[in-house]
């Protein structure tokens, strides 16, 4: 036989016992032709071009999906950013772009379409003010839109106007939501990759053609297997065997990328190789770090295996893919990953240390709750400590923060869904109110000082 | 006509009459066995058999649909998958 039947049993049991999968396939499409002055004709543009691709992508995906026997979990879209084809629109006009993005998601059944918010790391345009004024009403009056706001970068530093006002923006969010799961749509970033697949935070960047289709893969349960059958070997031997598995799940989401960009007629764009946690036991990356023989995720080491582990994932999806973007990392969300949230419960594992953590990983502070009576300003402090990282130490940062109304620290809330649950978080009960109050520009870095 | 390669694997207990089974409607569909390769790993019967679905005569849904009901009566799992995913993954 061509290939072998231990290699033929690998691929099969990667997908059969160890959650292999294709966790998004995100269609980024251009809306900037579809601006018009008649706000009406506006809005159907944008639901004309967006409701038949995203139907298309819906099939043909599912039609990959039964060809490779390997599930494709999401199909999503993102557009180029709202903030750049709203300028000059009224707020409720902006709104109803919001309601046309949900609609058109609605009717081609896709979950999340990304693209709501806007590039504000320098400063705020009149427009961009207006569309973060409208969060709140945006986020609680759709179920689809997911929003993002880059609010710093290496290149600009950080927009400490714009921190502070997504502190009571969320803030807000969450008094409109239910348990404040609206936030759970919305990221901030630094250095927002313009191709990433993955939601909240995916959006169609401005230099991007006008169709792109790019891939998340993931299989945080495929490394963990391999890890686990390994207790015994170095640390040398442990990151080539994370190297090899990465290449060959990477070559799968190439593959299928590839196939379903030139099924849909569309570039293919990036291959974005980030292990993200489900709710599904084993399907974890906690539980990657354990295995390497840390006791429970936030014990010392925890970030040097962390480390290592996207080191290792980076290195063996390099190798796989001409096309390497977005993200590329790993995710470390509290509550979407079961042994996360069960660290923190079980005080192994610390805001502090997960803030440590993501200085070595994407995405940032993912999916954490914090008390409701926390004051927006510390939101925003939470917000620029996160994003600082990212500012200095050139990579992309995010922050998907949580506060759930009438909540206290320790209290478990549970989402259900790929959203899943968690304890609320205890936070410093220090003041940074003066600092974050004062407002300004944050300067770039040196280091950024590169022409 | 230029051959489609799938390949058909099966995980599960061994037992009589898979062969015979799934070979059976291979033949009615028109679909021929390359090659048939098994062995026990990690516990489990595998098998796998490498097919040529280039002149079938029924779609691939409605072969999924076969295998889903071999697995459900002789307790097995079936994975359908087209060659190319094995030689991304397997081949530099």
């Amino acid at each position: 036989m061509t290939y072998s039947l231990e290699e033929v049993y690998e691929t099969v049991r990667m997908t059969l016992q160890e959650n292999f999968d294709i966790r998004t396939v995100t269609l980024g499409i251009n809306l900037k032709d579809c601006v018009d002055s008649n706000i009406r004709t506006f809005r159907d543009n944008i639901y004309n071009r967006i409701t038949p691709y995203a139907k298309r992508l819906v099939s043909a995906a599912d039609e990959i999906e039964k060809k490779y026997g390997i599930p494709i979990i999401n199909k999503r879209i993102s557009v180029t950013p709202i903030g750049i084809i709203s300028e000059g629109l009224d707020q409720g006009d902006i709104l109803a772009i919001a309601q046309t993005l949900d609609d058109a998601a609605r009717d081609a059944e896709i979950d999340f379409i990304g693209g709501y918010g806007s590039l504000v790391q320098k400063g705020m345009t009149v427009g961009d003010k207006k569309l973060i004024s409208s969060l709140p009403e945006a986020l609680s009056s759709t179920k689809r839109v997911c929003s993002f706001v880059n609010l710093a970068s290496s290149q600009a530093g950080m927009n400490m106007d714009a921190i502070l006002l997504m502190g009571h923006t969320i803030k807000e969010i969450s008094k409109r939501t239910e348990r404040g799961v609206g936030c759970a749509r919305l990221v901030v970033f630094a250095n927002a990759p313009e191709d990433n697949p993955f939601m909240a935070g995916a959006f169609h960047g401005i230099g991007e053609p006008d169709f792109s289709l790019n891939v998340g893969i993931s299989g945080p349960g495929v490394i963990r297997s391999v890890v686990e059958k390994n207790p015994d070997c170095d640390i040398t031997s442990l990151s080539e065997i994370i190297k090899k598995t990465a290449f060959k799940i990477t070559r799968a989401g190439e593959l299928i990328g590839k196939e379903l960009a030139s099924s849909l007629g569309v570039p293919f764009g990036i291959v974005d190789l980030s292990l993200a946690s489900t709710t599904a036991v084993g399907d974890s990356v906690a539980r990657i770090i354990e295995a390497m023989g840390i006791e429970r995720i936030g014990a010392h080491g925890s970030t040097a295996a962390l480390a290592l582990l996207v080191d290792a994932v980076k290195k063996g999806g390099a190798m796989a893919s001409d096309h390497v973007g977005g993200l590329s990392g790993t995710f470390i969300p509290v509550t979407e990953d079961k042994a996360m949230a069960e660290a923190v419960r079980d005080g192994a594992l610390s805001l502090e240390k997960l803030e440590a953590m993501t200085a070595v990983c994407s995405v940032g502070l993912d999916m954490f709750l914090v008390p409701g009576s926390t004051k927006a300003e510390t939101i925003s402090a939470i917000i620029a400590d996160e994003l600082s990282i990212g500012v200095v130490n050139n990579k992309t940062t995010g922050v998907r923060i949580i506060p759930v109304p009438g909540a206290k620290p320790g209290d478990w809330v549970d989402f259900g869904g790929l959203l899943g649950g968690g304890p609320v978080m205890r936070l410093s009960g220090f003041s940074s109110s003066p600092f974050i109050t004062r407002g300004g520009r944050f300067p770039n870095t040196i280091t950024n000082l590169r022409n | 006509m230029e051959k489609e390669l799938c390949f058909l694997t099966v995980i599960g207990r061994d037992r009589k009459g898979i062969i015979a089974r799934i070979s059976d409607i291979l033949y009615k569909d028109n679909i021929n066995i390359e090659d048939v390769e098994m062995k026990v790993m990690e516990g489990y019967f595998v098998m796998s058999m490498f097919v040529d679905v280039s002149n079938a005569n029924v779609s691939m849904d409605k072969l999924r649909e076969q295998m889903d009901e071999v697995e459900r009566e002789m307790n097995l799992k079936i994975q359908l998958q087209h060659e190319d995913i094995f030689k991304a993954m397997h081949r530099i």
